[in-house]
């Protein structure tokens, strides 16, 4: 009922759906799209689902997408030059705005997506791009029941509960035998459209279950992740052993920042016909695991795999601090789960931490 | 203005690659209106003499005779360019330098004796030298497109060393390693296919080489515990790639 009313109101629904052995994040038309009944199992480099006899709607974490996907969007066409009577015209590529309502995205990405906007259209400089997709949003958020095994949310202050950034706000009730979904607004559109569904007035005891959900979920989060002390202690340690013994294992390949939901990173790709008429500049999805992404004349600044994996994990852990003012990571454990060879942020920071004391 | 002239050379290979040209019906006009194509005779026997601007060479050297040519045509080109595994990495047929060709060679022919190959496969850039190398069994159309493109505007190709592992995730595949256990080499290999065969449910097969910084031992650590054993492993190395430097070192690590 509350997709019916998201679809009547002009918004196109993405939300969670199964597609090849993973929950993915794309358009579904309506509940029956939602991965009822299924869960996932994550662990570092590995990622299962698995049936589950409760029927729940959204008893999963999350897979490989997030709303990056589609705010971000891989691979954007920038503008295109014709040469014409002697002359070049410049062709700006117009924004695109579709409307869209996300459904089913976790407190983990909508601070993602916060994070995000701060980068893309906090500064000087606003992206266009960006600033178009994400300005006719409608997000329906999901209280989360169900951490994944490398979740880490509730050390970075960014889950399991939704605080803000949300229209509307959905917690799975499923004590005591039956099946409800508690609604809360968190915006006029949110309250707006809640009015308009056939709803009950939610009780004491409701809401108190569904704080039991996410206080559960908090509970069983698979990952910790002391952020403060990594901050602090990240600063001081480029010369740790345990850099290189993390490279070691590191494949470079870029993953971890693929699915990583605040990686923002793209790299420029022009592009010109056989008759050198037309030319275009797209940009797309980069990585700092690319060799490319440090390119300066001369050759690449950070060589090494051990340079780049400590660029990335300080970047998320400290130095985006200084440079955007909260940490660059939400604890979704999208890196541990996705990575190929299993490699864990919070191992990684553990065991710098550890050793950083008895050297 | 001279239109810059194409020659397309063949030496050991499956001539695969250079069809790929052929195969780019829709843009097979301007190419021939951008270009003068002075040698191919995969598409034409009408043959013209050199100098070439431009060399598009398919193929590995596998003969004494081969070794010869490429010197003759790097002699006639002003840029050279290889395509395809076997151009840039001696292709297959570089099995035999795991191998005794000798051994082949009575094993297959009854005259072996009127063969003359070489012991070795190896790519043209261990002979002459090379502006530029474009890898793929079988190269990528578009990407060839985007390299004579570049060529013909006096600009670097967009054509990157990162691993599968890009495309596969900007293409939104969910990855069929993590998910499903299956074995792949998207994460050493080399860019350029798209992610086809992660795209269709399957591991990468390295068709593309190593990538720019390939950590091949810590991968073949991670698809022991995926259940492959050291045949396994010598062999996913040991394809159209075996005798890629990065591929050659980690598939000699491995028992047979
Ligand atoms: S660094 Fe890892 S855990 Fe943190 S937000 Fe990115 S993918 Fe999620
Ligand atoms: S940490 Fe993992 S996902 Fe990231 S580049 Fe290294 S191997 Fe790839
Ligand atoms: S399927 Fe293969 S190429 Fe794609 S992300 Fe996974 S390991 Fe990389």
């Amino acid at each position: 009922m509350l997709l019916d009313g998201l679809r009547d109101a002009g918004y196109g629904l993405i939300g969670p759906m199964r597609r090849d052995g993973a929950i993915v994040f794309d358009e579904i038309d309506g509940v029956a799209d939602l991965p009822r009944g299924w869960t996932d199992e994550q662990e570092g480099g590995r990622y299962r689902l698995r049936e589950r006899s409760d029927g729940a709607f959204f008893g999963f974490a999350h897979g490989p997408e997030s709303l990056k996907r589609h705010l971000h969007v891989p691979h954007q066409e920038l503008w295109r030059a014709e040469r014409r009577d002697g002359g070049l015209d410049i062709v700006q590529v117009a924004p695109e705005a579709p409307r869209r309502a996300f459904i089913g995205a976790r407190a983990c990405d909508i601070h993602a997506v916060a994070i995000q906007d701060r980068v893309l259209t906090g500064g000087a400089y606003a992206d266009p791009h960006y600033a178009a997709r994400r300005r006719d949003v409608f997000i329906v958020a999901v209280n989360c029941g169900e951490p994944g095994g490398t979740c880490f949310c509730a050390s970075m202050d960014a889950g399991p509960r939704a605080t803000g950034g949300f229209d509307i706000a959905l917690t799975e009730l499923m004590d005591g035998g039956r099946h409800d979904l508690l609604l809360e607004p968190g915006s006029e559109a949110g309250r707006a459209l809640l009015a308009t569904l056939p709803a009950r007035e939610a009780s004491e005891a409701d809401r108190k279950a569904a704080a039991a959900v996410t206080d559960t979920a908090n509970r069983k989060m698979g990952r910790r992740l002391d952020a403060a002390r990594a901050r602090e202690m990240l600063s001081r340690v480029p010369e740790h052993p345990r850099w290189e013994e993390v490279a070691d294992r590191c494949l470079s390949c870029g993953n971890c920042t693929q699915v990583c939901p605040t990686c923002f990173c793209t790299t420029e790709v022009d592009s010109s016909d056989l008759a050198v008429s037309t030319a275009s500049r797209a940009r797309q999805w980069d990585s700092c695991f690319t060799l490319d992404f440090s390119m300066l004349h001369g050759g690449p600044v950070r060589h090494s795999t051990r340079a780049r994996y400590r660029q990335w994990m300080t970047h998320k852990l400290a130095t985006w601090h200084e440079q955007f003012g909260t940490a660059g990571c939400v604890g979704c454990g999208r890196c541990i789960t996705w990575c190929p060879v299993g490699i864990d942020i919070t191992e990684e920071t553990a065991a710098m931490t550890a050793r950083e004391e008895t050297p | 203005m001279r239109k810059p002239r194409l020659a397309v050379w063949k030496f050991a290979s499956c001539d695969g690659c250079q069809l790929s040209l052929l195969d780019l019906e829709d843009e097979l006009l301007a190419v021939a209106d951008a270009l003068d194509i002075a040698y191919f005779v995969e598409a034409s026997r009408a043959t013209a003499p050199g100098p070439y601007d431009l060399s598009l060479v398919e193929g590995s050297i596998t003969t004494p005779h081969d070794a010869e040519r490429i010197r003759a045509v790097r002699r006639k080109s002003r840029h050279l360019v290889t395509i395809g595994a076997c151009a840039t990495a001696g292709g297959i047929q570089a099995l035999r330098n795991f191998a005794d060709v000798r051994e082949f060679a009575a094993a297959v022919y009854a005259r072996p004796e009127y063969i003359d190959s070489l012991a070795t496969s190896t790519p043209i850039a261990a002979h002459v030298p090379v502006d530029y190398e474009l890898h793929g069994c079988p190269i990528n159309k578009r990407q060839l497109l985007e390299v004579v493109s570049a060529f013909l505007a006096g600009r670097r190709p967009a054509v990157s060393s990162e691993s599968v592992c890009m495309e596969c995730k900007r293409r939104g595949n969910v990855c069929v390693m993590v998910a499903g256990g299956a074995a792949c080499l998207g994460p050493v290999t080399h860019a350029g296919c798209g992610a086809l065969c992660p795209a269709c449910d399957r591991g990468c097969y390295g068709c593309y080489g190593p990538k720019e910084t390939p950590n091949a031992p810590s991968l073949s650590h991670w698809l022991r515990g995926l259940g492959m054993d050291g045949r396994d492993l010598r062999r996913v190395y040991r394809t159209f790639n075996a005798g890629a430097e990065a591929f050659r070192q980690e598939s000699d690590r491995h028992d047979g």
